[in-house]
């Protein structure tokens, strides 16, 4: 793909600063706002998006809406304090205002560094594009029909079909008293489809779903709606066959891609900056310690194309990066935004992220996910006498202090006798981040990324994941089932 | 600084602007429409050690319109309030609404159902505070809970003081307004022994903050909980009596009334389909909501159907007597609205109350749940598995805490099996609630 950060600056000018009458030259103006004596660092995020989306139900298409939103987030530093306001308003005069507010809060100073360093170096990593205009609304429609039809046609045991298409489009502007000044066009487009089947008197669901960073034609020419609603459909079916899940600790295999969550919670959220500069992480203070079993390699990486948690730079302007956070087992990076990089002495590592202009950014994840490894799947499964078989997951969370994470199955299975055998409802598995992958005993070489369905939320702020990962084996891990 | 905001203030710009997009649809052919505008401002502090950390304004407003036009629906929304964006909203429902299948069910509340009492129910209450002011609260809390032996940190304190006003109006004619308020005040602390750390925390919340516990309250109570965390193990695998605390016994309401929700039933998504009448819960359990009650955290006279709301009961005696329904599920369903467009507001228990020690008493052996994770709980099947942290029980005494394992079981023989509601009503949140005791779920630990 092309970089050419001067044209992305020139049309996010264009979209967020002409309209108030301004453009790239008034951002010094804004900043000394902001930098006041004892301010150490400033800086103006602006932001607009359109979110569009779709929903199908009983066959219609009944449920349509669209959202604009937008504006700019002003913050002052001093030292580890934060002042921040933000604005619906981009004009010169909502620029003073918030400038002030946040400057006036840290108050107690720098001078504007130099010229603005347009940040070159940045990659592009997907195409700067408005997602939602490269299909009709007539085209949309069918698309989610044919995910309807597709359902029913699948199984008659499926009652209930429904089926949404969401697409944002995203540009953003950065500049900060470091001199950074970056822009960012994000595109972002989901397909999800879900069903409830019935027979036998009972009733499950299923779901599936996917996206990245492209344009709402390529979910079309994927063919996704048929894929996703077969995809559905089968889950929903291995899930009214489900018997309860065993209760206790049992050895437990994870399929490939999603349920890379486990990563997500286990070992990511515990790896984010903010949490070891404050010493609050179980994994604080551990850098370069063994804190996984050997030949477990788990990186954070933004530079990926076209996947949902990429991002070619983050929202402070630093450009996405490739960070490893455990090699080989070794601890040895954490994710860090430039505050806590600041803070810490490290580096920024490209991951600061925020929900919106109207929230703070903080170190989270972008796509993370664990490399392959040399075994065969099917020998991993055949290594467990006893043990539960995982391939699909609702969602997680961790408790980053006492390590403690959860994930709750949405599809699983018996292993017996290194046979997978029946399904099991689904059931939250719990361990200790630092322990369970500790108890990684197999890894396979099949890995996948998840299909583009993941939100992660921290301190109220959702921004979307991806997470990835090969077939594993976790010696033990706790099964909350019901069975005994 | 003082917070340089009325909500009371911003009623009739909000009002203008709802009228304007009415206007507007109704120009532009709609043939029915409906408006919701809202303000709000806030400041929130957070320190942490002993020093500021974030101090953050906030001001969000926001304006959503929906149309409907022969039988279709469109719907559009922007924080961006101006006269151009009303325009541009109002013309992208109206575009949309041209794409859209129709849908015998859509379209506003009937008329009749329109709110006419509209009481002030006492929920805004603003506060003069100083950002000086609010570091101090914030300091004060944390310094209470930081100095408690045994502390190794804090997590911080925050404080956050907001209100704000929204407006809903349709082209029945009708147009609510209220103002509201909220403050909290809250304190994470960290604590650590052999066995590695451990944090909890405590917080207050009100309408008006003369309501709000003291600051050294909620510290110290951080603390305490935090510390009464240390020596934490696995308890065993087994079959046993969980008692969810107050804390966590809302959410399991809340599981409830998901399951009742209008929205759930239409597309046969919950396990309570086709259940009205059934005694789900025992005979001496009832659940109802008061959605006018003064004060109250979520009282509305009016729901976001701009129906009038009212006194519902969902359990009377253990039977199902009431789905929670807005216009549009009730079509649906073939039944009348509850007024509940938006959710319940103001849930409230009437059952014998046990205390503490009676509860634990009755348990004997078990465990008694303080925190809860994760998400699995399956709304379509009633099927319940989360992970868990708490208190071994013996002899209807605590032993110790507990850690790292899970609670399972189906909601439906959780209501069953109900075995008592205890006297420590948690008021902060709108559902109001003591302990819950269940007879018998699967715990999965070591």
């Amino acid at each position: 793909m092309t970089t050419r950060p001067q044209a992305m600056l020139d049309t996010a000018a264009d979209i967020l600063l002409r309209p108030g009458g301004l453009g790239l030259e008034s951002l010094d103006a804004g900043l000394r706002h902001v930098l006041t004596p004892g301010v150490d660092y400033a800086d103006l995020y602006f932001q607009r998006s359109w979110h569009e989306s779709w929903v199908l139900e009983d066959g219609e298409v009944k449920e349509a809406g669209y959202n604009i939103d937008g504006g700019v987030g002003v913050r002052a530093m001093a030292g580890e304090k934060t002042g921040f306001a933000y604005s619906n308003q981009i004009t010169a005069d909502a620029l003073a205002e918030t400038g002030r507010t946040a400057s006036g809060i840290v108050r107690s100073g720098a001078a504007l560094s130099a010229a603005p360093r347009v940040i070159s170096q940045a990659s592009v990593r997907y195409d700067a594009i408005d997602p939602l205009s490269g299909l009709s609304a007539e085209e949309k429609i069918a698309l989610l029909k044919e995910a309807d039809r597709a359902a029913r046609a699948a199984d008659p045991s499926v009652s209930q079909v429904s089926a949404s298409l969401s697409g944002v489009h995203e540009v953003v502007l950065v500049r900060a008293s470091d001199g950074t000044l970056a822009a960012d066009i994000r595109p972002l487009v989901r397909f999800n489809v879900s069903v409830i089947a019935v027979k036998n008197g009972r009733r499950e669901r299923g779901s599936a779903g996917g996206g990245g960073r492209y344009a709402m034609a390529r979910l079309r020419d994927e063919n996704v709606a048929e894929r996703y609603a077969r995809e559905a459909v089968r889950q929903a079916l291995v899930n009214l066959d489900a018997v309860d899940a065993p209760a206790g600790q049992l050895p437990v295999v994870l399929g490939p891609g999603w349920p890379g969550i486990l990563l997500h919670e286990a070992v990511g959220h515990g790896l984010e900056g903010d949490f070891n500069r404050k010493g609050s992480s179980a994994f604080a203070g551990r850098m370069g310690e063994r804190v996984a079993s050997p030949g477990v390699t788990v990186v954070d990486d933004a530079t990926l194309a076209d996947r949902r948690g990429s991002m070619s730079v983050d929202d402070e302007g630093t450009p996405g990066q490739y960070t490893p956070l455990i090699e080989d087992g070794i601890l040895t990076g954490y994710m860090q935004d430039k505050l806590n990089a600041r803070l810490m002495g490290m580096a920024p590592t490209g991951n600061a992220r925020r929900e919106s202009f109207a929230h703070m950014p903080m170190p989270r994840m972008t796509n993370t996910y664990m490399l392959a490894g040399q075994d065969e799947p099917a020998d991993i499964i055949k290594s467990v006498r006893r043990g539960i078989y995982a391939v699909s997951f609702g969602g997680g969370q961790v408790d980053i202090t006492s390590g403690k994470f959860v994930f709750s199955a949405s599809e699983a299975y018996l292993i017996e006798d290194g046979r997978i055998t029946a399904p099991v409802k689904g059931a939250t598995l719990i361990g200790n981040g630092p322990e369970a992958m500790g108890r990684v005993s197999m890894i396979g070489h099949d890995l996948e990324l998840d299909t583009g369905i993941g939100v992660c939320g921290k301190d109220g702020q959702g921004v979307p994941v991806g997470v990835g990962q090969p077939t594993l084996k976790l010696d033990e891990l706790t099964i909350g089932g019901t069975a005994s | 600084m003082t917070q340089a905001f009325d909500a009371a203030a911003q009623q009739p710009l909000l009002t203008s602007r709802a009228e304007q997009a009415l206007a507007l649809a109704r120009r532009l052919g709609a043939d029915a429409c409906e408006v919701g505008a809202s303000v709000d401002q806030g400041i929130g502090i957070s320190v942490r050690e002993g020093e500021v950390e974030t101090v953050e304004l906030s001001r969000d407003q926001g304006i959503a319109v929906t149309v409907y036009q022969g039988g279709r629906k469109g719907s559009a929304s922007s924080t961006d309030a101006s006269d151009e964006s009303i325009r541009a909203v109002v013309e992208k429902a109206m575009a949309i609404a041209r794409y859209t299948g129709e849908d015998p069910a859509a379209g506003l509340a009937d008329a009749a159902l329109m709110a006419t009492e509209l009481p002030d129910l006492d929920v805004h209450h603003p506060w003069a505070l100083t950002t000086e002011q609010a570091i101090d609260l914030a300091l004060a809390c944390e310094a209470a809970g930081r100095s408690q032996p045994g502390i190794r940190q804090s997590e911080g304190a925050s404080l956050s003081s907001g209100e704000g006003v929204r407006v809903y109006a349709n082209s029945h004619g009708f147009l609510g307004s209220q103002c509201g308020s909220r403050h909290s005040l809250s304190c994470m602390l960290i604590a650590e022994d052999e066995g590695g750390m451990q944090r909890d925390y405590d917080y207050t919340s009100a309408r008006d903050p003369q309501d709000l516990l003291a600051p050294e309250v909620v510290g110290r109570s951080a603390a305490e909980k935090t510390l009464r965390r240390m020596g934490s193990r696995r308890p065993d695998t087994g079959r046993l009596p969980v008692l969810f605390d107050a804390t966590v016994a809302s959410g399991l309401i809340g599981h409830f009334m998901s399951a009742i929700a209008g929205g759930s039933l239409y597309r046969q998504a919950s396990f309570l389909c086709d259940r009205l009448g059934d005694g789900l819960f025992p005979a001496w359990f009832s659940l109802y909501e008061r959605p006018m009650e003064r004060g109250g955290m979520a009282s509305s006279p009016f729901d976001n159907d701009g129906v009038q709301t009212r006194d519902n009961v969902f359990i009377e005696n253990g039977q199902l007597a009431s789905y929670m329904l807005s216009a549009y599920s009730a079509r649906r369903l073939g039944m009348q609205t509850t007024g509940n467009a938006g959710g319940a507001r103001n849930l409230r228990i009437d059952a014998p109350l046990a205390t503490r020690d009676e509860l634990l008493a009755r348990m004997g052996r078990g465990v008694l749940v303080t925190e809860l994770m994760g998400q699995g709980v399956n709304g379509v099947t009633g099927d319940y598995s989360r992970g868990a942290a708490g208190f071994w029980v013996e002899n209807g005494e605590i032993q110790h805490p507990v850690e790292e394992f899970t609670i399972a079981s189906n909601m439906e023989a959780m209501f069953k099996g109900l075995a008592a509601v205890g006297s420590d009503i948690d008021t902060r949140g709108s559902i109001h609630s003591g302990s819950w005791l269940i007879d018998e779920m699967t715990i999965a630990g070591g």
